[in-house]
């Protein structure tokens, strides 16, 4: 898995006590968006066969908006494959090097390292908050995530809200 | 069992990708899936948001990680890179705490 808002996903769900098949459809639900970047990625690549099957791999938020930045075709390629592999190699050496540093560190709690997770969240939601609509689905969707809480196993709410959100968008134009 | 979950959404998740890249153009442009699916990850992050800051298990509960939030938002509107808001936040709780 490569798609950062997807892996924090799969972490706070499981972290806050959820089952990992809830994490699992809460990460993939959040993916859902790279297909809308292929989209915009397709004509612009023009990838065929094993290329294209490298270059899925590659679309996510950051090479989507280095790739469609640019005025002209080959310089969207590059700004792709190199954004690609850069955020690739050092992605993965971060989360190397936090899987190590885990194991020599004390207590996670008093270092505040639980309050990462909603932090980091925060600051990849940030950027979608322009205008009414999207902010008035963010406090909503987070009202209705606490109030299901006590209700049902960890890891439900979420669910709960991606299926509001799919009755909300997908119902016909009026 | 956490790696089963784990590998059926990596696949999912790549698959998701390739898809996007190889789908028809006509069935990602109708205007009910270009609507809907922006709207997924704000509303799934926030709701990640709520629940990671103020619950625990199937409780409720208001402790230091409120503090942190308020602190993260604080450094968001500041525009402050993003792993300053991430730390500003882990300090904010662990400093809280140790009040």
């Amino acid at each position: 898995m490569f798609t950062g808002a997807s892996q924090f996903a799969f972490v706070g769900v499981v972290g806050a006590g959820g089952s990992a098949w809830a994490g699992a459809a809460t990460a993939v639900l959040l993916g859902t968006r790279n297909a809308l970047y292929g989209l915009r990625l397709s004509s612009l690549l023009n990838v065929r066969g094993l290329r294209r099957v490298a270059a899925s791999h590659f679309v996510i938020d950051e090479t989507t908006a280095m790739a469609i930045a640019r005025d002209d075709p080959a310089a969207s390629r590059f700004a792709f494959w190199v954004t690609g592999l850069i955020l690739l190699s050092l992605w993965n050496l971060g989360t190397l090097i936090g899987a190590l540093a885990t194991q020599v560190l004390p207590d996670p709690k008093a270092l505040g390292l639980d309050a990462a997770p909603p932090a980091a969240f925060l600051a990849l939601i940030a950027p979608r908050l322009r205008g009414r609509e999207p902010i008035a689905i963010a406090l909503g969707a987070a009202i209705v995530a606490l109030a299901f809480l006590p209700f049902v196993p960890p890891g439900v709410p979420l669910l709960v809200v991606a299926l509001l959100v799919g009755v909300i968008g997908l119902r016909p134009a009026r | 069992m956490i790696w089963a979950p784990l590998l059926v959404a990596s696949v999912a998740c790549y698959l998701i990708k390739l898809s996007g890249l190889s789908l028809p153009q006509r069935f990602l442009e109708d205007p009910r899936i270009q609507r809907t699916v922006p709207l997924l990850p704000v509303a799934l992050l926030a709701a990640l948001i709520a629940i990671n800051s103020f619950s625990t298990g199937n409780h409720l509960v208001l402790d230091a990680r409120a503090a942190a939030l308020a602190v993260a938002g604080i450094a968001v509107l500041l525009r402050a890179p993003f792993l300053v808001v991430v730390a500003g936040g882990a300090a904010t709780a662990a400093l809280v705490r140790l009040l």
